[in-house]
């Protein structure tokens, strides 16, 4: 039997059928950039295709032609990615088929299932970023697929009135929405295994170090992370954040090489302690970044033996953990045998004159100190240049760049002095890291990005323990007081940001971090944690998932109720005058005189007259009165009072 | 198979329902009897917002929790909102106009929104039948239904029960009502041509002549009485005089005519009988005669006009 609400009864029109694709091809749009050009092309002909047979009323083509589109689509997805499996190949392939399911869309069922998709395309955007911008577009294709939905369930009634619906119903949804998201118990993901592309585009520090590695992460303007000081934050020269420490060099590629973990011992003495809290973006990588010398481990971290500190999987979410870091403790002054003479370490047969110089300043010097000291004093008074784009080099980088080209990054600078050390007898170590960040002073946050990557070194001095040298500020000393933006020559190219003639720019970056960070630590980083942090502000230790659910269901309930006290309210009420009539029916009524329903107010004021005779006055008086009200020419709202007044007062014997 | 377990046990379908049919007046739909269930589509978006959840959890997407989250508030909403569309509603029946066994009644259902909202996509569908209605009703209005039932007997035809049902805003659930208003539309007996009886009996002594050509030829005014039909109303001399005219015709006085069971032949069952008796009165109605009718137990005298007509079928309608 045909049921006319039935959705698959129900043929889609064509403005429910545009408000379908709009939305859709809303939701798809992020992907866009990111999709092959011919993917988008095809999905945009099959909206349009869809959305021509709409107008022209013409039968959609057959099933055969649109398997045909879709094993082309599969095809080219195949040979742009070698595999459908991915996890963007997969996602390019959903977008598809939002078209090819459009394509045989008939009915309003069929269009719902193609709204629903519309959803899980949604999500889907949020796997590549999750900022405001795309939450602020995404939270408009919801609307949008909403207001589509409302469309085919009335779909004759008038745009504006289903949009307003979709409104109401968001509107009503958000409180559920916002419960459920603060409460929902969160377990650390993932339930399973990701697809191998799952983390491809973070961009971050690398465990080994070659001429131009840096350089080309300074370009970025990633976020590397932000702290947040409790109290002052420490001045410019000062901001070292230690990251990965490489050892082993091949003659032209630093590396991590083989690494242990060592018990934390907390540094003693030292001056300026500062406690921060990190927001570290997800770099796939174990390692976290600490201001100068740590003091205290975050939660769950370890340390290896050359003092970096390690989650124990990679972060591949954004990250919060607290620290405290200290300046200039005391030294730990021995260190194992086996790790200095690592420190000692040089491939054979490289860089001649380097080797040659590094040998003339140990003859010429007392101690280890002495070295140390002409090493700086030659990188200061040698003429070198900071640049991003540095030449390429040879196989004997470390000669040219010292000899004859003399134009370095940060990461030539320091793979050079440690070379120079190492060759002197000096024991030393590359250590990179970011060096710098901004302070945003609208929220007094420290930004830290990509392009703060820096590389310094650490040599050991007998008796002092291990000492951070940076051979880039002493050959340019502008590098560490003003950032990277005054010390590279103007013709160069710095992002965009950097250039000091925008500094409105700035300001207006500023503010928008600031919105940023919070978007972040608050709604992208409300972990596991978080979670149990504002639960235990609210007085609610220990917060385990049963006290969750259970506090999530009484919310969720009392918030239905609420909904349902709604929908019981919006009723037009009864007039005043109709309700007073009714309290008086029921007073004759209870004593014996129902009115039926065909009797109009004489009539019925009538035969009560007759049926209760003592109260014979009072009742002909209201009813004739109510006629007056109800039907005559004058009525007022003395009226109306006068007459709620009697039929308040009117007791019948 | 629940249906016909309703089916089977009235009592225990008025106890779900909440109602004891028939009911009188207007009825309102209070909350206790919207029920509400998911369609098909509701499962199926329950499921999209499984697999969000998974993936949400799986990649530690915190939007994608908000999204999830979002739709889930969005299908309770849903589900009230659907609710609302239909409870509170006020059903009143308006009056089914007799018809002949073998038409369709039409029975007039009024629904009252009596909210300062619009209700959209009401399905209104009578059980038993295949008659049904969608309707609008906008703020505070009052929408018609009208659901047409084959009449296949003479008699009273009750309504029966009518279901209520809505999808509205968003398709995932399905509420729906049932009423059985107090409402019935009498069924008159299927209407037999055959000729008109011969003049005998009463129709012999006299009072009573043979219509002749010509008899409508006009022949004057007199007082309106209340069963003179409207077409003989002289209206221009209303107009004039202020006063209700009937146009007389020659032949008026003369053809009075009475209706006789017994006049039919002998053998006829007596459904065939009041089929005949139904189609002399609509011959001599249109012929213009006064007609009487007679049946064992039941005389209704000589008279005219539509509602003396509405009379005799009624007789004939309900005669048992």
């Amino acid at each position: 039997m045909n049921h006319p609400l039935a959705p698959e009864q129900r043929q889609i029109g064509a403005r429910e059928l545009a408000w379908l694709i709009a939305s859709l091809a809303l939701v798809v749009a992020p992907h866009a950039l990111r999709a092959p050009w011919w993917l988008t092309l095809l999905t945009l002909c099959l909206y349009g295709w869809r959305m021509y047979f709409a107008l022209d009323r013409g039968p959609l083509p057959s099933r055969w032609l649109v398997l045909g589109v879709a094993a082309v689509g599969m095809l080219g997805v195949w040979i742009e990615y070698r595999t459908l499996f991915g996890r963007q190949p997969g996602i390019l392939l959903l977008m598809l088929f939002s078209g090819l399911k459009l394509l045989e869309t008939r009915t309003h069922r069929d269009a719902a299932i193609g709204a629903f998709l519309g959803y899980f395309l949604v999500i889907t955007n949020f796997l590549y970023t999750q900022g405001i911008p795309t939450a602020a577009t995404m939270c408009l294709a919801i609307f949008m697929l909403t207001a589509a939905l409302v469309g085919f369930a009335a779909p004759q009634r008038a745009a504006r009135a289903n949009l307003r619906t979709a409104a109401l119903l968001l509107a009503h949804a958000a409180p559920a929405a916002l419960v459920l998201f603060v409460l929902f118990p969160r377990v650390q993901g993932p339930l399973w295994g990701l697809p191998q592309d799952a983390y491809a585009g973070m961009t971050g520090l690398s465990d080994t170090m070659a001429p131009g590695a840096l350089s080309s992460l300074a370009l970025s303007d990633a976020i590397a992370f932000r702290a947040e000081f409790q109290g002052a934050s420490p001045p410019p020269p000062a901001r070292y954040w230690r990251g990965p420490v490489l050892w082993d060099f091949d003659g032209r590629t630093w590396s991590i090489g083989p690494s242990f973990l060592t018990g934390f011992v907390a540094p003693r003495g030292g001056r300026d302690a500062y406690r921060y809290e990190v927001v570290l973006e997800p770099h796939n990588r174990t390692w976290l970044f600490a201001l100068e010398t740590a003091a205290s481990l975050p939660e769950g971290a370890r340390m290896s033996f050359d003092g970096q500190i390690l989650s124990a999987t990679p972060v591949r979410a954004r990250m919060r953990y607290e620290l405290a870091s200290v300046v200039a403790p005391e030294p730990r002054s021995s260190e194992p045998a086996g790790v200095l003479r690592r420190a000692l370490r040089l491939p054979e047969g490289f860089n001649p004159r380097a080797s040659e110089l590094a040998a003339e300043w140990r003859a010429a010097s007392a101690d280890d100190a002495g070295v140390l000291r002409r090493a700086i004093d030659f990188l200061r008074d040698g003429g070198f240049v900071y640049t991003l784009e540095p030449p390429l080099l040879g196989p004997d980088s470390v000669d040219e760049f010292l000899f004859s080209t003399k134009e370095g990054f940060c990461e030539h600078f320091s793979s050079a002095f440690v070379f120079l050390m190492r060759a002197a007898g000096v024991p030393a170590r590359v250590v990179t890291g970011y060096q710098g960040g901004e302070l945003n002073l609208v929220d007094n946050i420290l930004t830290v990005r990509q392009s703060d990557a820096h590389a310094w070194a650490e040599v050991f001095l007998a008796g002092r323990g291990w000492l951070r040298v940076d051979p880039t500020a002493a050959a340019v000393p502008g590098r560490l007081e003003s950032g990277l933006a005054r010390s590279v020559p103007q013709a160069s190219a710095l992002p965009l940001m950097m250039r000091p003639e925008l500094e409105w720019l700035r300001a207006v970056r500023d503010r928008w971090e600031a919105a940023a960070h919070k978007w972040n630590v608050w709604v992208l980083g409300y972990n596991p944690e978080r979670q149990r942090d504002l639960m235990a502000s609210v007085g609610i230790r220990d917060a385990d998932w049963r006290t969750l659910t259970a506090a999530l269901f009484a919310f969720l309930g009392a918030m239905t109720l609420v909904l349902l006290a709604w929908s019981l309210k919006r009723l037009a009420r009864p007039d005043p005058l109709q309700k007073a009539w009714r309290a008086f029916c029921r007073k004759l009524a209870a004593r014996g005189v129902e009115r039926s329903p065909a009797e109009g107010p004489r009539d019925y004021a009538a035969r009560a007259a007759r049926a209760l005779p003592t109260a014979r006055r009072s009742i002909l008086r209201i009813g004739a009165l109510y006629i007056a009200l109800r039907y005559g020419a004058h009525a007022s709202a003395a009226g109306l009072t006068r007459f709620r007044k009697l039929v308040r007062e009117f007791r019948p014997t | 198979m629940i249906a016909r377990v309703l089916e089977r046990n009235p009592r225990f379908s008025n106890w779900l329902y909440g109602f004891t049919p028939p009911e009188r007046g207007p009825i309102e739909l209070v909350h206790r009897r919207v029920y509400i269930l998911p369609t098909r589509l509701g499962w199926f978006f329950a499921g999209t917002l499984a697999v969000l959840l998974v993936g949400s959890i799986n990649y530690a997407l915190q939007l994608g929790f908000a999204l999830t989250f979002v739709l889930a508030g969005l299908g309770l909403a849903g589900m009230v909102h659907t609710a609302r569309n239909l409870a509170r509603i006020a059903v009143a029946a308006g009056r089914a106009e007799p018809v002949f066994a073998g038409e369709s009644a039409q029975f007039r259902l009024y629904l009252d929104g009596r909210g300062t909202f619009d209700r959209p996509a009401i399905l209104a569908r009578h059980l038993g039948s295949d008659s049904q209605f969608v309707v609008d009703i906008a703020p505070a209005a009052v929408a018609e239904v009208v659901l047409a039932r084959p009449a296949e007997r003479r008699g009273w035809l009750p309504l029966g029960r009518v279901m209520l049902e809505t999808r509205f805003p968003l398709g995932l659930f399905r509420a729906w009502s049932h009423v059985e208003p107090d409402v019935r539309c009498l069924v008159y007996p299927r209407p037999e041509r055959s000729a008109l009886p011969p003049f005998s009996g009463e129709a012999a002594a006299g009072a009573l002549r043979t219509p002749t050509p010509g008899s409508d030829d006009f022949a004057g005014l007199r007082g309106y009485q209340k069963s003179d039909s409207p077409r003989h109303i002289a209206w221009k001399a209303v107009a004039r005089s202020q006063e209700m005219l009937t146009k007389q015709f020659a032949g008026e006085a003369a053809s009075e005519l009475w209706l006789d069971a017994k006049l039919l032949p002998q053998g006829l069952t007596l459904e065939q009988v009041l089929s005949r008796l139904a189609g002399w009165v609509l011959a001599a109605e249109r012929a213009g005669a006064h007609y009487g009718l007679r049946l064992p137990g039941v005389e209704i005298a000589p008279a005219r006009g539509d509602l003396h007509r509405a009379a005799c079928l009624q007789a004939l309608a309900l005669y048992s």
